[in-house]
């Protein structure tokens, strides 16, 4: 597999699982505008993912699709990082796990933008602008509830100790990442700094980190049990156009 | 429809005669055609249908998020996904302009929302029925949106101003629904075996339910007639059900699929078609509460609700301390 493609596939699947995981939430949300945002931020999610895997598909250059990458793999041959599949548990995990992700993703996406490739530059730019929104809202969400209740902060709290250790793998490196990831770091340690120091939350210790997410190596059980759902339609009815 | 059965003040439509003149003057500038604003005079009956009515309609509206919501999960393309998580959005929307609307008679979105959540108020007896296959993403868009189309196209009229600007908005994606819906259950019909056998199932189980929406025969029902007065329903529940029927016939014919009412047949004499009448003691059961999916959509909501409210007094008490802040530096 080209580096370019198995690139391409990262980015994919990542906001196709972070889009999947945060669709759960559809018409359950605590109040009715979380629900237009997460429907909102969802929406953006899987219209990138489209972009992302139809450009995964047209370096393949095989007989598949967008829609064959999403539907027709199994767990071993996505390439996402771990913490977007971690389970949404609750809104306070569902709202740090987007955070966390959306300060790489700004970042990454912005380092992008920059590329020769004219692809990836140009889905990085339509991306950036709807990822700037994801990222306000989730840090302003993550300050509200961390700085809110007792109750807000501390399951804010047990939600960041709980993902901290999937962090670390949005900046490991290897050949297939188009940029260097790890130069993003620094930006991402800043804003995190500043973000949880507005919430009165404390950034734990540990520098651990799990990985085997990006390059499929080793995925954790919950992916298995999303891909189980989602894709049990092309799977029961392989012949079926929808 | 998405407001069933909802009761007004049910002493009978008086006369202009027999009004009080300020009753008398709102009676006939509704006549005339004007709107009625949240600072103008109404008869404390207006105001209590209104808010029972939008009340009822903005939890439709909410509670029907989970049919739907049943397949984002389960969405068989990434455009399809995209297109009904716009669209279950969408319904959201609509709930939040219509919670607007009821709040300009005086009164909360958390207290109508105690109102849903603890069955002192309904919402539609369509969305107590399960989405079992993904051709019920297409039913419910084709029949159902299809169906709420046909009432709350007349109600972009009504007379209390708030809520005929909110139907505007919402009869905008209402009729774009209805034809995302059309549109799967057209893939649906011309597709394999098994999908064919999904797209007539689907229309087996949602044709009677949809019928229901427009409610039971009016007759001469004395709420009926003071909404019609008040101009806060337009149409008579069997006229629109007639239309309905007859817009949708030929859609199923078009479809190759068939509706499950042996006497359908088109009557030239009317001018529209014959066709049976829904079950009408299931509608009561299910008006009851005894809707096949009931109990776990009023579980789905509390659970909701209950989930949520660390997370909204997390936000009101940021929002204080905010605000506290703010004047302690002026
Ligand atoms: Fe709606
Ligand atoms: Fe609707
Ligand atoms: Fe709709």
């Amino acid at each position: 597999m080209s580096n370019l493609f198995e690139f391409a596939c990262r980015m994919g699947d990542n906001s196709l699982v972070l889009g999947h995981r945060v669709s759960e939430w559809c018409g359950v949300a605590p109040v009715l505008e979380e629900d237009i945002a997460l429907a909102n931020i969802a929406l953006d999610l899987i219209g990138q993912t489209q972009l992302w895997l139809g450009l995964a598909a047209e370096i393949e250059g095989s007989d598949r699709d967008a829609d064959a990458l999403a539907f027709r793999r199994d767990v071993w041959d996505f390439r996402n990082l771990l913490l977007v599949e971690q389970p949404n548990r609750d809104f306070g995990h569902t709202m740090m796990r987007q955070f966390l992700f959306d300060a790489w993703h700004f970042e990454m996406l912005g380092a992008l933008k920059g590329s020769d490739h004219t692809q990836i530059s140009a889905i990085a730019e339509k991306s950036l602008k709807e990822v700037t929104y994801h990222l306000e809202r989730s840090t302003d969400t993550v300050i509200a509830l961390g700085d809110g209740t007792e109750e807000s902060h501390n399951r804010m709290q047990n939600a960041l100790d709980r993902l901290w250790p999937y962090v670390g793998e949005m900046f490991l490196n290897d050949d297939c990442d188009h940029i260097d990831t790890s130069s993003l770091r620094p930006a991402f340690d800043a804003r995190l700094a500043d973000v949880l120091g507005q919430a009165t939350l404390v950034q734990p210790d540990s520098t651990f980190t799990h990985k085997g997410g990006k390059t499929g190596a080793r995925h954790t059980e919950a992916l298995g049990h999303m891909l189980a759902v989602m894709q049990s339609l092309p799977r029961a009815y392989p012949d079926a156009k929808w | 429809m998405y407001a069933q059965m909802v009761k007004s003040t049910g002493q009978g439509v008086k006369s202009l005669d027999e009004m009080d003149p300020q009753e008398r003057a709102f009676q006939e500038r509704i006549n005339a055609g004007d709107k009625i604003e949240p600072k103008d005079w109404m008869p404390a009956g207006y105001r209590k249908t209104l808010i029972r009515q939008i009340g009822q309609h903005a939890h439709s509206e909410i509670v029907g998020q989970l049919p739907e919501g049943n397949w984002i999960t389960r969405a068989p393309t990434l455009e399809r996904k995209a297109i009904l998580l716009a669209k279950v959005q969408d319904e959201a929307g609509h709930g939040l302009y219509l919670y607007c609307a009821a709040e300009t008679l005086g009164v909360t979105r958390d207290e109508l929302t105690e109102m849903l959540l603890d069955g002192r108020m309904k919402y539609s007896s369509i969305f107590n029925y399960p989405t079992l296959t993904w051709a019920d993403m297409g039913a419910v868009g084709w029949l159902v949106d299809g169906a709420a189309i046909m009432n709350q196209v007349p109600l972009q009229r009504t007379s209390y101003g708030p809520y005929a600007r909110a139907m505007v908005r919402i009869c905008k994606e209402e009729s774009f629904h209805q034809r995302q819906g059309f549109d799967i259950m057209m893939k649906m019909a011309n597709g394999t075996t098994a999908q064919k056998r999904m797209a007539q199932d689907a229309l087996n189980r949602f044709w009677g339910p949809s019928l229901m929406m427009f409610g039971p025969s009016d007759g001469d029902s004395v709420h009926s007639a003071q909404s019609m007065a008040w101009k806060i329903k337009m149409n008579g529940n069997d006229e629109l059900r007639q239309l309905f029927v007859d817009q949708t016939a030929p859609q199923a014919e078009y479809l190759g699929l068939t509706i499950p009412d042996e006497t359908l047949n088109w009557n030239d004499e009317k001018g529209g078609y014959d066709f049976a009448q829904p079950d009408w003691d299931e509608f009561f059961d299910v008006l009851k509460g005894n809707g096949p999916e009931a109990a776990n959509r009023m579980e789905a909501r509390n659970k909701a609700w209950d989930d949520g409210a660390w997370v909204r007094d997390g936000m009101m008490a940021h929002a204080d301390k905010k605000r506290a802040a703010k004047l302690a530096a002026e």
